[in-house]
């Protein structure tokens, strides 16, 4: 049994703690938001906040976040509306939208740590999250116009 | 065929023709009907040919199919198409609720299941969703605003011409007025009018086309999570599966272990897939399922079976010495598929000649969300939820192969996350409904990233030779473009090694340019893998080549970029069919030639756009460059001007202007979005996307070793958009941006650093 708070309230798994956050998130809690992409830490599509540092969930195991506070895209803000999802549809940024739990869940976490960040550095914060429909102008964007505090 | 057409499609004489009966319509002979507020009677709304009838199941435009109002007022429009990222879910019925008078912020959309018998073909790709369903849109939109005004005007006993219909409220003569919820159901008791009857909105009068400012439906969703995709389906007492798949096409496991597999704890069984046969159809690949308590387990599961697999035919399939013979073969005559002019005689007689060999590897699609579907097969009936860009192709595929009656299966269509032809084929859903039915239980199959990029149906590899004749004036005379490739036809039929003639029509046979002589050829390639449609298909390796050797001639004979692509494209006409030796098979995207005509003045148009946008033939810093390529498909037009720069030893392009001429642009917001995205995934196959075989199975795996370009290297994109009236019917968007991006950086590496590569990928290192 592997306990942790998610989205902000305790929650118990019992399931393998070697098993993925990503899975023990999609499959056992049934938050579907966090997204598989690559199973790698190369997409950064099922990029969630533990302790509020941004993490690719696919390459942490659950039991390491034993008694962590997890955050998913469902958790970001209860009404959906934290500056950074509020930049993404001031901006219209998706296309496909599978990607964008991730890109906006990496994007909440740098701004955080970095609240009024250089183009260079949003470039390189975001430059792990892959978005095949080729977003990245306006996630760019995006990330800038939250820095700006909506 | 579309009823209303039926008159309009005999000539070009079609639109002249409607006019008028819209303007009989107009002045009121008995049953005609005109609303106040739309009283402008001519050109109200052009209609003409377009291919959209000739695709299966063809094109259905009743209201009553599409159109549901509630009694508090809210609209219900179906979108039938599949949403990949384009916008069709929202630009569609955009189109209906404008034409219907209906508040966008009183409409919702509900999503088709796949039943082309009712709603028209729902293949969504080949840049057809708008191009094919913006009359039809208006047509159902304006019939239920003429609906809602007869009814009115019944409850008031008013004349129907005296009742005007403006955002979501119906206003009689005496200053009645009724909203949409309160007529309802009279409304939609109304007999559906016919084309003739509808008094369409004119441009002026259009809240939502062509204004860009509809957001998708689903923007709120996907920024909390909560929009579906195809994995995000959960049933009670779901399996989960994946599959250890043959590693080469026709491939099976001669034996297997699961022994360590079923010890995984949450590992419930294992299950073999039935083989492929060729030709390998969207038909399963075949392989060891492994069915688990949660997704986890199962891919731990898979980790350890033992498995000895057996090559089959395409064992021998390398993609080094398969490139060596597609190469050779170009070097010889081929298959002839244009022919213009007496191109022989341009090479006897020129004073100068040119060749150039432009190859492609494969590409698989890697959509940021990997196939994965949920089947569920119980008491004779199966319903599937999947993100499938072919809900009806899937449901007939996987009725099949459980002997069913399409009408024993339901198909749901989820969000796609991300498509680009890949999930046109339904192979993963017919594993699900194979697995599902063994199982007697739901079961959702999750591929891999591994899975997607080494069993996909990938884009074809290809060699073009281009030998050009000058003479002494260093004049063009004469182009001999011969293409070696296989093709997606070895996919369906028996494979004989020929390309198809949509194949060969995007972007060789169909060569605009103003030269006397002219001929296309085609090679034999067989297929070792499965061959599919990526985004703009084989327009990507004759695009490639076509523009790559206009920037080497330009470089050969001092010209600079411009002027020779616009010497090779001549003055502005309407390419002639006969004249230039378009063959009796040419596929014009399947659109009607007269109404969708090759224009080269628009061509030339979207290359100066581009060209003077990023500033073309200023000086720039060392060690860059601009690179230009034009280029039409799926009936429109895109230019693509490239600032490449070298930097640390990386190419990147920092900036790039496309140009798109798409016609009448129903929701400019998403046609930028596509080509910012266009020009993305252009850049990701001129620097990246290499699939390669070897031993007849794909080397790659990953973004390690099939990366895609980042946002650390991605291209500021403006994007110029060619102002047309509605007249100009509306054209392709999700594809025609990519192809002209690969060469435009090309012949920009070159004007940066003076060198040129001819190969797909043309890789990022400098």
């Amino acid at each position: 049994m592997t306990k942790i708070t998610l989205n902000g309230a305790e929650r118990d798994f019992d399931v393998d703690p070697t098993m993925p956050l990503l899975w023990a998130i999609r499959d056992a809690a049934g938050l579907t938001g966090t997204k598989y992409g690559c199973g790698a830490g190369l997409c950064g599509a099922c990029t969630v906040h533990v302790e509020g540092e941004a993490v690719r969930s696919c390459q942490t195991s659950l039991g390491s976040v034993e008694g962590k506070a997890v955050t998913t895209i469902e958790g970001l803000d209860p009404a959906g509306n934290h500056p950074v999802q509020v930049a993404w549809r001031d901006l219209n940024v998706p296309q496909c939208g599978f990607c964008q739990p991730g890109q906006i869940m990496q994007a909440a976490a740098f701004l955080t740590e970095t609240p009024k960040p250089t183009d260079d550095q949003i470039l390189e914060a975001m430059a792990g999250n892959v978005c095949r429909c080729g977003c990245y102008q306006r996630i760019v964007d995006a990330v800038r116009h939250a820095s700006t505090g909506i | 065929m579309l009823k209303y057409l039926e008159p309009l499609i005999e000539t070009a004489t079609a639109r002249v023709k409607f006019e008028k009966i819209t303007r009989r319509g107009f002045l009121g002979t008995s049953g005609a009907f005109a609303l106040a507020a739309y009283a402008v009677p001519a050109r109200a709304f052009d209609t003409y040919a377009v291919g959209g009838t000739d695709m299966p199941h063809g094109i259905v435009d009743d209201p009553l199919i599409f159109v549901s109002i509630d009694a508090d007022g809210t609209v219900t429009l179906v979108a039938h198409r599949s949403e990949m990222g384009t916008g069709s879910r929202t630009s569609i019925p955009m189109v209906m609720a404008d034409e219907m008078e209906a508040d966008w912020s009183r409409v919702k959309i509900v999503q088709a299941p796949g039943d082309e018998p009712k709603y028209g073909n729902q293949d969504t790709d080949g840049s057809r969703s708008m191009r094919h369903h913006i009359q039809m849109a208006r047509k159902i939109g304006g019939a239920v605003r003429t609906m809602l005004a007869r009814a009115a005007a019944e409850e008031w006993g008013a004349d129907p011409a005296d009742v005007t219909v403006e955002m979501h409220e119906v206003k009689g003569p005496a200053g009645q007025t009724m909203g949409f919820g309160d007529l309802a159901a009279a409304a939609m008791a109304q007999p559906v009018p016919p084309h003739e009857e509808i008094a369409y909105k004119t441009e002026d009068q259009f809240r939502y086309i062509g204004k860009g400012e509809v957001q998708i439906t689903d923007l709120h969703d996907i920024t909390t999570g909560d929009a579906v995709y195809g994995a995000d389906v959960t049933l009670p007492g779901m399996k989960f599966a994946v599959i250890a798949r043959p590693p080469v096409l026709g491939g099976k496991a001669a034996s297997y272990d699961a022994t360590q597999a079923l010890a995984v704890s949450g590992v419930e069984s294992v299950h073999e897939i039935p083989y492929i046969s060729a030709p390998p159809l969207f038909a399963p690949l075949g392989g060891i399922a492994v069915v688990a308590s949660n997704t986890w387990a199962a891919l731990q599961g898979r980790d350890m079976l033992e498995i000895e697999w057996e090559a089959g035919p395409h064992g021998e399939y390398n993609s080094e010495s398969y490139m060596a013979d597609l190469i050779a073969q170009s070097e010889n005559p081929g298959t002839i598929a244009r022919d213009q002019g007496d191109i022989d005689a341009a090479f006897a007689s020129a004073a100068k000649t040119f060749s150039g060999t432009y190859t492609q590897d494969h590409m698989a699609h890697i959509p940021m969300e990997p196939p994965a579907a949920i089947a569920s097969y119980a008491d004779g009936k199966l319903e599937i939820w999947a993100p499938v860009q072919s809900p009806y192709t899937t449901r007939t595929d996987t009725a099949k192969a459980l002997g069913l009656e399409p009408e024993q299966v339901t198909v749901h269509v989820t969000l796609l996350g991300g498509g680009f032809g890949r999930k046109s084929k339904a192979d993963f859903v017919t594993e699900a409904a194979l697995l599902s039915k063994e199982l007697g239980a739901p079961v959702r199959v999750q591929w891999t990233r591994e899975d997607d990029v080494k069993h996909s149906f990938y884009h074809t590899t290809s060699a073009e030779r281009i030998d050009v004749a000058l003479d002494d004036a260093s004049k063009v005379t004469g182009w001999r473009h011969r293409s070696v490739a296989p093709s997606i036809l070895s996919t369906f039929a028996p494979d004989e090694g020929n390309m198809l003639p949509i194949e060969l029509a995007m972007g060789m046979t169909d060569l605009p340019f103003d030269l006397p002589n002219i001929r296309c050829e085609h090679g034999k390639a067989l297929a070792h893998t499965r061959i599919g449609w990526f985004r703009a298909v084989s327009n990507i390796p004759h695009a490639w080549a076509v523009g790559s050797c206009v920037g080497e001639l330009a470089q050969e004979l001092g010209k600079d970029q411009r002027e020779m692509w616009l010497e090779l494209i001549g003055a502005p006409r309407t390419l002639d069919p006969t004249a230039a030796g378009l063959p009796d098979n040419f596929w014009n995207y399947g659109e009607p030639m007269a109404e969708f005509p090759i224009e080269t003045g628009r061509l030339a148009n979207v290359l100066n756009m581009a060209a003077d946008g990023i500033g073309y033939g200023e000086d720039l810093p060392e060690g860059e460059g601009i690179g230009l390529a034009v280029h039409r498909s799926f009936v429109s037009y895109v230019a693509c001007a490239a600032r490449v720069k070298v930097a640390d030893g990386r190419i990147t392009v920092p900036e790039m202007h496309m140009a798109i001429d798409c016609g009448f642009a129903a929701n400019p917001e998403r046609i930028e979005s596509q080509i910012q995205g266009a020009a993305v995934m252009g850049m990701t196959v001129a620097l990246h996307s290499g699939i390669t075989f070897e031993d007849g199975a794909v080397l790659q795996s990953n973004y390690y070793d099939y990366d895609v370009v980042r946002s650390d290297n991605y291209p500021t994109v403006v994007t110029h958009i060619v102002p047309h009236p509605f007249s100009v019917h509306a054209t392709g968007v999700g594809e025609p941006g990519v192809p002209p991006v690969s060469p435009a950086i090309a012949n920009g590496l070159f004007a940066a650093t003076g060198e040129r590569r001819r190969h797909l990928p043309m890789g990022v290192d400098a």
